[in-house]
């Protein structure tokens, strides 16, 4: 694999918008050419080159190519935007929309993140080491087809509308988090390893939620129906089980119906 | 004003019988003359296709129900609008475009007149506020009144005159063009949550069929001597079995003829007749069949129907119809978001996304269903091509259906390629037996342009490239003496036509919008029938006690109604 | 001569009564009737003292000084290209030609446009844009609706004659005893004036409504024994007796207000509602409608869609297409995160409206025009004050009721002191940027233009002369 490591020098007024920092764009290209990638600054777009330092190479392929941002990029949104495969891993904090519509590859942020992290994300793993805003792993607006698959891992806390929408794949909050967790979910899997306010599977249809904390409000639309043991994260637990939300249609499969399922830690 | 001559064009035109002829046309003022002076501007139209503009019968472009359908679909834009070009304003969405990307596309398809398929008239300034909104091309917009409680009570006593009266205020107060029949009686049914399945179910409390609805539409309509027909969206739509009520629906078209001063053959027109023609008792494919047959065979029977496709295109889309039920109907079938509004004392309005998804059975026989109704036409002036835009597919994949009907190729591609149960769609569609039929430039010119154009009423207008008409006219990359082997070619080139009059004025040069400022036409029908003192005290009524506006802010004012163009209609002398 | 005009609409809160009766002399605003308290004054607003009669500029001092409109229009057009991301906020009280202007100004301008709804019912559209919006228009409600509920809404005060026009009183086709054939249920956290109307008060906790429609979904869908016993601080029987009033009205319709759009889980509880009225179809008939503030709040929704395909916090910075993402895009946001660098409070009140440390940082680090009728806090502010005609006072135009119906409204005295409309307005701004790109001047983000205040304390004016 090669690297492309790119020094932020400039820091915006406003926001940055960095959508072209994939490896897929990276791919392939000079030094020269990366320096011309753009980032845009409200109506204003830079080279790339004029406002970050930029080393080393990039591999052919999307794959075979690494980005490691370094300086401050808490301004700058979008990084990894649709991204397919490669990896880029940021040493710092960064604003909205880190890895949304991802597909593929890896990212890593050694920092906090803010909101739509993840937004619609198809496949890849994404992790955060620091502490997420809201809307994590959640869908676009309108859209029911939210998160579909891949890793999202957050290790601090997170705030609301956790995996709204949320279709597949797998996301892990190890702090607290506050309302709205896999709200009109129907698939995948949240696992929250702190404290939730409330509202857990609200209006879900299908899915999976694990808490290892608390519930402080549980939604009347779920109903106990057994203990079950199980090892999730690596961390073995028994469980209270919930179906629900009895609330919301749910489909059937083999005459049986198909709920959402709400684990608690006991 | 600028002269114009598109030079060395090979022509189509079924209004004056031109085939594929090798011919000049020139623009002057705006208008066709027969020759323009040594100044004029050329257009090189050398092996290429020089057509009358197309024209749109029933496409749902302006008013609240499509702007809903704008309003709560944001994905339909995200990742999915085209970038701005550099000489247009932005244009965003997918199945429901906005305003200026409707105009444009419909500039680049090379149409000039689209007709709003369904005007709420209690919301018709909503309406033309989008038709100023949107460029290049000339509009006009239909009043629904199947489920209108004057017109229902007026029928129920037989009082057609009274009904005349009343629709002739609407179509004035609305700046309307035609009547419009969506569920009769089912729409108003919604209101209590039920529905009318069959033409004789009866409307609650109304105490009235829709088959006395429908007729008592097209009597009005005659009586009226309306440039367009009634224009039926029939009870029943989309659910297996339904042939038969749409058999039923037209045959009601007999005890009737046209009365009108404009060249209009028949007294109904069926729209989106593809979802109509569905047999079987479920959507599964041990059920489900083509009806297209039965109903064609109908259709091509009497002179006196018009209908046009309503053709599925395979895409992610919106549904939107002032069939209320129906579309309830539908988003318990795919649990996708749901948006309905009832008009009081009028109509009603559902909005639900939905994908044709190519690897379903029943997305399949539906594709399959709409292009055997414009292969089975035996008539082509009056089987017309349509999307029933956004609801099968929008309106810019029509050239995609001008492939399929164009080239079997192209057809069979589909059913081998992208259907995921091809076989089963043969099997229970007519689709295999017209393996090989494919319609030529001449009958496509009619199924878009002079079919179209005659239906409407609107033949000296539209449709045609006669000397004297105003000069709406397209040029397309295809050269009809040396057809593409490649059936891709047909959608490349209807799909951004070379060049595009819209009155007179250049619009699209060399593919590119180059002009999207020039006037464009409200047509509406001025509508004039003797004094009424019933009627009027009727509408005081019904505004003092049942409506929540005021009658005084009923009709849309003046200043409301963007560059309008009356056909007047009376019938007192 | 006195003249009377007629079916005059009202240009205070979403009902949009067209009902009034406006006596005018010369120019002037004598009686109104039919209006309720709050709609009168916005008529005799117009012909009081102290109107601002020319565009003004904020001087070095504090002080105002009046400039001519091509000044102001210079001025704002300057602003919208040399700034990066400028936002254009407001519209509660423009007409819908307004608002069009504003949405071509906005795409050559490349800003944001955002209206009232951002701070108002901007959650109800999230949650249209999650589950749909099945509703009717209020003369539905009038003539079929025999079970009414207000829910996180107090009509009493907000919409003070929506309750005898459409929601509890009026006697429709199919409804003819009126308020007697009506069973009214208000869900509210207060025990309002609206509530004191009402057959039936849930006394909901705050916060929970969420819970409390999930409770009556479960019973819709026959989960009758798993509801808990309390749900929001309703007891279960209560929530059972409630449901079968619903379950046996013929026309069951929920009016909903910023009691559900702006507490906790925001959209999700107007989400919730309106999957809830998608339950009780399926046993009677059931239809919903936000309770829209303004009267042309619904206006700036409707228009933009048909223009951008969004109704709100449409981001058009980008050039090439729109993008719209509330809680990146909206307003507050883009102030708080330091997101805009000029800002336009048109036909509403930024300064009243939005949370003070919000509005901080816009009035005092980004040039500001303010285009409002009145001196508002927002003006009081702005670099530019641009006064425009009253809509549907001193000038008419299309504004939609909160049921999305358009209302034609008129023009009952013209403009003091000659004033622009906001159309007009708009489309000089439009011309005048189009002149300035011809002449070279383009988007640099700097700032020799603005004169951004020290601190947020307004200067007192005197009234002119």
């Amino acid at each position: 694999m090669s690297t492309v490591t790119v020094t932020l020098k400039k820091q915006p007024e406003l926001y940055f918008e960095a959508d072209l920092i994939t490896p897929d764009q990276f791919a392939g290209k000079s030094a020269e050419e990366i320096g011309a990638v753009e980032i845009s600054e409200g109506k204003i777009k830079y080279p790339l080159s004029t406002v970050a330092t930029i080393g080393g190479a990039p591999g052919v392929t999307a794959a075979e190519t690494m980005i490691v941002l370094n300086g401050d990029w808490s301004r700058v949104k979008r990084i990894g935007q649709q991204m397919t495969a490669g990896e880029i891993v940021i040493n710092s904090n960064t604003d909205m929309y880190t890895g949304g519509w991802m597909k593929g590859g890896k990212i890593t942020v050694n920092g906090d993140v803010d909101s739509f992290t993840g937004i619609a994300m198809a496949g890849g793993e994404l992790m955060v080491n620091g502490k997420a805003e809201n809307h994590v792993g959640c869908a676009y607006r309108g859209d029911w087809r939210g998160m579909t698959g891949g890793v999202l891992r957050v290790t601090g806390s997170a705030g609301n509308d956790i995996g709204t929408f949320m279709r597949g794949g797998t996301i892990i909050i190890e702090g607290d988090v506050f309302i709205h967790v896999l709200t009109h979910g129907e698939g995948g899997t949240i696992i929250i390893k702190g404290n939730v306010e409330g509202r857990v599977g609200g209006q879900a249809v299908k899915g999976a939620v694990y808490v290892f904390g608390t519930i402080k409000y549980m939604m009347p639309g779920y109903k106990y129906v057994d203990n079950v043991e199980a090892e999730i994260d690596g961390e073995k637990a028994v469980f209270a089980h919930y179906i629900g939300d009895l609330g919301e249609r749910h489909p059937t499969s083999k005459n049986q119906i198909v709920f959402a399922n709400l684990y608690l830690k006991k | 004003m600028t002269e114009y001559i598109i030079k060395n064009g090979c022509v189509v035109d079924p209004t004056q019988g031109i085939n594929s002829q090798k011919m000049d046309i020139c623009i002057k003022d705006g208008k066709f003359v027969d020759k323009v002076s040594g100044a004029a501007k050329v257009i090189d139209a050398s092996g290429k296709l020089v057509m009358a503009a197309g024209v749109d019968i029933h496409s749902h472009v302006a008013g609240p129900k499509v702007d809903m359908g704008r309003l709560f679909r944001p994905e339909d834009k995200l990742f999915r609008s085209p970038m701005r070009g550099k000489n247009t304003r932005m244009e965003m969405g997918f199945s429901v475009p906005s305003t200026t990307k409707t105009g444009y596309d419909y500039a680049r398809l090379g149409f000039s007149f689209v007709m709003e398929a369904a005007m709420p008239p209690l919301e018709a300034a909503h309406v033309h506020e989008e038709i100023r909104d949107t460029p290049i091309i000339d509009e006009g917009a239909m009043p629904v009144l199947a489920n209108n409680w004057f017109l229902l009570e007026y029928f129920k006593n037989g009082e057609i005159e009274n009904a005349g009266a009343y629709a002739s205020w609407i179509l004035n107060a609305t700046r309307g063009f035609a009547l419009k029949c969506v569920n009769p009686g089912g729409t108003e049914a919604w209101g209590w949550g039920l529905n009318c399945i069959t033409i004789h179910d009866k409307v609650p409390y109304f105490d009235i069929t829709p088959a006395e609805i429908v007729a008592g539409l097209m009597e009005t309509n005659e009586y009226l001597r309306l440039p367009h027909s009634v224009h039926v969206h029939a009870n029943n739509l989309g659910n297996p079995g339904n042939y038969t009520t749409t058999l039923d629906t037209l045959k009601l078209a007999e005890g009737f003829a046209p009365n009108n001063d404009f060249g209009r053959e028949q007294v109904m027109h069926h729209t989106h007749i593809q979802f109509h023609c569905y047999g079987g008792e479920s959507f599964k494919s041990d059920s489900f069949e083509s009806k297209s047959k039965e109903v064609m065979d109908y259709v091509n029977s009497r002179k006196k129907l018009t209908v046009d496709i309503g053709q599925v295109t395979l895409d992610e889309t919106t549904t939107m119809t002032a069939d209320g039920p129906f579309e309830y109907h539908l988003t318990h079938m795919n649990h996708l978001k749901w948006s309905n509004v009832d008009v009081e004392l009028e109509t009603a309005a559902g909005i639900v996304p939905f994908v044709y998804d190519p690897a379903t059975f029943i997305a399949g026989a539906q594709w399959a269903i709409g292009l055997e109704i414009a292969l089975f036409a035996k008539d082509k002036d009056r089987c017309f091509v349509t999307t029933d835009h956004p609801n099968a597919g929008p309106f810019w994949r029509y050239p995609r259906i001008y492939k399929w009907l164009l080239s079997a190729k192209a057809r069979n591609d589909v059913i081998e390629n992208q259907l995921k149960y091809g076989g089963k769609v043969i099997d229970r569609t007519y689709i295999g037996e017209l393996a090989d039929k494919e319609i030529t430039l001449y009958e496509l010119a009619q199924m878009t342009r002079s079919g179209v154009a005659k239906a409407l009423g609107l033949k000296d207008m539209y449709g045609s490239l006669k000397t004297g008409l105003a000069a709406n006219v397209a040029v397309y990359d295809i050269d009809p003496a040396n057809l593409p082997s490649d059936p891709e070619q047909y959608e490349k080139a209807f799909g951004s036509c070379f060049a595009f009059f819209k009155d007179g004025i250049l619009a699209v040069e060399d593919h590119e919008i180059v002009n999207y400022s020039m006037p464009k036409k409200t047509v509406w029908v001025n509508s004039i029938v003797p004094e009424n003192k019933q009627v009027k005290r009727d509408i005081r009524d019904k505004f003092l006690h049942s409506y929540t506006i005021a009658l005084d802010n009923y009709a849309v004012f003046d200043e409301h109604v963007h560059n309008p163009y009356a056909i007047k209609v009376d019938i007192t002398s | 001569m006195s003249e009377v005009i007629k079916n005059v609409a009202c240009p205070y809160c979403g009902a949009c009564c067209d009902d009034l009766v406006v006596t005018v002399e010369n120019g002037k605003i004598l009686e109104v009737q039919n209006a309720c308290v709050i709609g009168t004054e916005i008529y005799h607003h117009a012909s009081r003292e102290g109107r601002v009669g020319s565009p003004r500029m904020r001087q070095p001092d504090g002080t105002y000084k009046d400039i001519t409109y091509d000044e102001a229009i210079d001025y704002t057009a300057r602003m919208l290209i040399k700034a990066k991301k400028p936002l254009i906020y407001g519209f509660g009280s423009t007409n819908c030609e307004g608002q069009a202007a504003a949405g071509r100004v906005a795409e050559e301008a490349g800003a944001v446009l955002d209206n009232c709804a951002s701070i108002c019912h901007g959650s109800s559209f999230l949650a249209i844009f999650d589950t749909g919006y099945p509703s009717c228009t209020l003369g539905e409600v009038k003539n079929r609706a025999d079970v009414v509920i207000y829910w996180g809404s107090n009509a009493a005060h907000a919409h003070p004659r929506h309750m005898s026009r459409y929601g509890v009183f009026p006697r429709g086709f199919f409804t003819n005893k009126g308020h007697r054939g009506r069973k009214v249920i208000t869900v509210d956290p207060r025990y309002t004036d609206t509530a004191r109307c009402s057959d039936i008060f849930l006394q909901v906790k705050q916060g929970h409504d969420y819970d409390l429609f999930d409770a009556f979904r479960m019973v819709m869908r026959g989960y009758v024994d798993d509801v808990p016993e309390i749900v929001a601080g309703i007891p279960k029987e209560k929530i059972l007796e409630v449901c079968d009033i619903i379950k046996m009205g013929r026309y069951v319709h929920i009016f909903f207000g910023m009691g559900l759009c702006h507490s906790d889980g925001r959209n999700h509880n107007v989400d919730i509602a309106i999957n809830l009225v998608r339950d009780i179809n399926e046993i009677t008939k059931c239809t919903i409608m936000a309770m829209r503030g303004h009267y042309n709040i619904a206006g700036p929704g409707v228009v933009w869609s048909w223009q951008f395909g969004f109704p709100y916090c449409i981001d058009l910075s980008k050039g090439s297409h729109a993008h719209m993402n509330p809680g990146e895009t909206s307003s507050v946001d883009l102030a708080n995160r330091g997101e805009v660098d000029a800002f336009i409070n048109i036909g509403t009140d930024a300064g009243a409206h939005f949370p003070i440390r919000s509005f901080e940082k816009l009035g005092s680090r980004v040039p500001m025009v303010t285009i409002d009728p009145s001196v508002n806090m927002a003006a009081t502010v702005s670099d530019v004050h641009i006064p425009v005609a009253i809509v549907g006072v001193e000038t008419g135009g299309i504004c939609y009721r909160m049921d999305n119906v358009p209302i034609q409204y008129r023009a009952v005295v013209p403009p003091y002191n000659g004033i622009l409309t906001d159309e007009e307005l708009f489309n000089r701004i439009l011309n005048r940027m189009l002149e300035l790109k011809t002449e070279g001047i383009e988007c640099d983000g700097k700032w020799e233009y603005a004169k951004p205040l020290p601190s947020l304390i307004p200067v007192k004016i005197e009234p002119e002369a």
